[in-house]
């Protein structure tokens, strides 16, 4: 994984592309799923479920979707600058051309420890929905579980360099993220005390799920009280590189994710399938994983200490480990063997019989899924006055059945929700949802072309595929987004009426492009933090020889012509709202011609100043700097263009503006960008 | 609500408020960073008494701490009976204030946590 092993292509071969090409194949999927969780979570919920009200899964889901947003993109920019130092050779991570191999272990870590809370918080939130409903009494504390989440959220990305701390980066730089390795800490512990606490003052059912996450607690408390340990960089120092490290990250995980997974598995297989799972078996693999996982890696403590190497097939008997390790081995037996039970369980799944509608007496509102399966999701959206609504609320489940919430019916046979306000859920319009289709399919295909072909470096295939994925994505969003409704508000039950169509900052659509453009930044960002890291890393950055290039000149022409596209599509926006259609055309017009001039004037800096970009990191990062940002100039005239032909369509009028509101939002991200990009590279090398 | 509300309960408490503490934690992060990272690297020290440091920290502290109080006083508004778990507009007012004010305190121990190896190792080694 680590360059320069990795990036020099006569040292490794197709396997590193596979790796991250694949990798950031995963970001882009990642980066729309939290788009879609975070605008689901907002935006979605069904009236009356004010934030104080939220079920504590979707708090955890909203924390990791907004730590998705920050932690992955820097991974992108990683991968960006891997993949161009393996494929063109440009030397970001080669220290003979001035480039710093740590800079990737920076921009991987920046992404590789939050990603640990990433896989944790989903896991504990499964607890979160178990706990109250086998303790039959609502959580205790549950503003303090939102402490945790958000707290864990941010801490999580002061962590990154206790992955770093052999590498001899400065002791004070060591000392501020050992800090907050050990105050991450707090707000963990806080949600296990959460837990315990519910479940003292609950009367508990010792069911096969709560088994599970009774015993995960116990391991992943091991793997914290050892992460407090490796936190101490001095101690890190001794352990680092050894099994004691193995140890602690598999107790962590175990712990805090795979157990926590198979407690949800138990729980929510009859959500699933409407079947249960069986307890016998169940509770026989529990206790094969909890003795196995402790058997393979409770010694690895104690191995680790005595000095056993990680990542080696092979070790000299004369370290007197073979007792130790044989005890790991078998334990790791052991653990397969509990997983074979859960496979067996789940295999015998199909033949069991249908379990009762809400088996567990669950007081949350999934528990409304029918064990059979019908053409709805809800058969009406419930309104919702309490966190436990199928305890709390009379006849709940029986009115929901009966269609006497909101939106019983679907009238014009569209697939429909209603979007409530973010704080207090208010109803502010109701939305349709897209049909079955095959345009997603086709996208996915194309677009995880454009990764698999640049893999086998079929080139202008890729960018075939890519054109490919740029007209399925166009095509499905004329047709299907920002639709002009039949009519302009329908009744959704109870005397209320809502609007059919909404735009700026209450539509979902809005807030999809500002999440979008939130990661897009955070990669950009970690593209910046390369130029400066890179500056502070070396005594003359840029070097004396190559900071003629790119001048002055151009980039600050790039900067007028990149900030006039965003004026002229913010002007286009207001005239536009007040019915002067062809003026804001003409702005369109305006816009795409200075957003087309901007690639022009945003590569003619680099490339008549003669920068190469293979003979340094500084001419290389130039490069990459000045490539994001005209690419980001062009796909600022294709949505430019797209706004355009809706208005001379007539799918966009000035009550229906949806389109240019969600494009300006872009602008202003792409006028940030231009803004630092031309500062950087055409200021910065005057004043360093 | 006849009597006209002081300053601190008319400020309206959202998601966004409820992340300004561990924001400032962040941010602090960030300068500690960056402060270190930029005066060990081009200047090779940094000096015995760092003004700007110390400077930083007590702002984060300052407005971490004034954020929790404003929580601290509209988690305490008067309304509905306990346990506070309704879906009322009291109880998400004291919900979101009390979270912002649990999360302050965590801000707060964690600043001093990222200050205090500036105190005890106090130059680039």
């Amino acid at each position: 994984m680590y360059p320069p092993l990795t990036t020099r292509t006569d040292l490794s071969g197709l396997g590193a592309d596979i790796w991250m090409l694949g990798l950031s194949f995963i970001e882009v999927s990642s980066v729309a799923a939290a788009v879609e969780l975070i605008v689901g979570v907002l935006k979605c919920r069904p009236p009356g479920m004010r934030l104080n009200l939220m079920p504590l899964y979707a708090w955890y889901i909203l924390v990791v979707a907004v730590m998705i947003l920050f932690a992955f993109p820097p991974l992108i920019a990683g991968d960006v600058l891997f993949e161009m130092e393996r494929l063109l050779d440009w030397p970001f991570f080669d220290a003979s051309r001035g480039g710093d191999p740590l800079l990737w272990q920076h921009l991987f870590w920046i992404f590789g420890h939050p990603e640990v809370y990433i896989v944790f918080l989903p896991s504990i939130a499964l607890f979160a929905m178990l706990v109250p409903t086998f303790a039959r009494r609502h959580l205790l504390g549950y503003p303090w579980i939102v402490l945790a989440a958000v707290g864990t959220a941010f801490l999580s990305f002061g962590l990154w360099v206790h992955h770093m701390f052999a590498t001899g980066l400065p002791k004070i730089s060591l000392a501020f993220f050992s800090a907050a390795s050990e105050a991450v800490a707090i707000p963990t512990a806080v949600q296990i005390f959460v837990f315990i606490v519910t479940l003292w003052a609950g009367r508990v059912v010792w069911s096969t799920p709560l088994l599970y996450a009774a015993g995960s607690l116990a391991i992943f408390v091991i793997g914290g009280l050892t992460g407090v340990m490796v936190a101490v960089a001095p101690f890190d120092w001794q352990a680092h590189d050894t099994y004691f490290v193995v140890a602690h990250l598999h107790y962590v995980l175990i712990g805090g994710t795979l157990m926590p997974l198979f407690a949800g598995l138990y729980y929510y297989w009859p959500l699933v399938t409407g079947k249960k799972l069986s307890d016998r078996l169940g509770r026989t693999a529990f206790w094969l994983i909890f003795v196995g996982a402790n058997l393979c890696f409770f010694p690895m403590h104690l191995s680790g200490l005595e000095g056993m190497p990680r990542r080696v097939f092979t070790y000299p008997e004369e370290l007197g480990l073979g007792g130790l390790n044989l005890a790991s081995t078998i334990g790791s037996f052991v653990i397969a063997a509990g997983v074979a039970v859960i496979v067996l369980d789940l295999c015998r799944s199909p033949w069991r019989q249908k379990a009762p509608r809400n088996p567990w007496a669950a007081g949350t509102l999934e528990w409304l899924a029918h064990p059979d399966d019908e053409d709805w999701g809800i058969r009406s959206i419930p309104l919702i006055e309490s966190r436990y609504p199928i305890w709390d609320q009379e006849d709940f489940v029986r009115k929901v059945d009966e269609g006497r919430y909101f939106l019983p019916d679907a009238e014009e046979g569209r697939r429909e929700t209603i979007v409530t306000s973010v704080l207090d859920a208010r109803p502010v319009s109701v939305i349709r949802l897209g049909g079955p289709s095959w345009l997603p399919m086709l996208t996915a295909v194309a677009l995880g072309g454009v990764f698999i072909l640049t893999t086998y470096h079929f080139y202008w295939a890729a960018l075939v595929s890519g054109m490919l994925t740029l007209a399925l994505v166009l095509t499905w969003l004329w047709t299907g987004t920002a639709e002009i409704p039949e009519k302009p508000r329908k009744p959704i039950g109870h005397g209320i009426e809502l609007p059919l169509y909404i735009s700026g900052d209450a539509a979902p659509g809005w807030w999809a492009m500002f999440i979008t453009m939130m990661a897009d930044a955070t990669a950009f960002s970690g593209l910046v933090f390369g130029y400066y890291f890179f500056w502070t890393r070396h005594e003359d950055f840029p070097p004396m020889a190559m900071a003629d290039g790119p001048g002055v000149w151009w980039p600050m022409v790039a900067l007028v012509v990149g900030l006039a596209s965003w004026l002229a599509t913010a002007g286009a926006r207001e005239v536009h709202a007040r019915g002067k259609i062809a003026l804001a055309r003409v702005l369109v017009l305006l816009g795409i011609a200075a957003s087309l001039a901007g690639i022009y004037a945003g590569l003619a800096g680099p490339w008549l100043s003669g920068m190469d970009p293979q003979a340094h990191s500084y001419p290389a990062i130039v490069w990459t700097l000045a490539i994001w940002t005209t690419a980001h100039c062009g796909v600022a005239a294709i949505m430019l263009a797209y706004v355009l032909a809706r208005s001379l369509a007539g799918k966009m009028t000035p009550a229906h503006d949806a389109d240019i509101r969600n494009v300006t939002v872009y602008m202003h991200f792409l006028a940030l960008t231009v803004a630092v990009t031309y500062l950087t590279i055409g200021l910065f090398p005057e004043l360093a | 609500m006849s009597e006209r509300r002081k300053w601190h309960e008319r400020l309206k408490v959202t998601l966004w408020t409820l992340i300004v503490p561990p924001a400032v934690w962040a941010g602090h992060f960030l300068f500690a960073y960056l402060w270190a990272a930029i005066s060990c690297a081009k200047d090779g020290a940094f000096a015995k008494f760092p003004v700007l440091f110390t400077l930083g920290t007590v702002l984060a502290l300052v407005v971490i701490a004034l954020s929790g109080w404003i929580a601290w006083k509209q988690q305490r508004t008067v309304g509905d009976p306990p346990p506070h778990d309704e879906g009322t507009e009291v109880d998400r007012l004291r919900f979101l204030a009390k979270s912002t004010l649990l999360l302050a305190g965590l801000s707060f121990v964690s600043v001093l946590f990222t200050a205090l190896p500036v105190v005890f190792i106090g130059d680039c080694r």
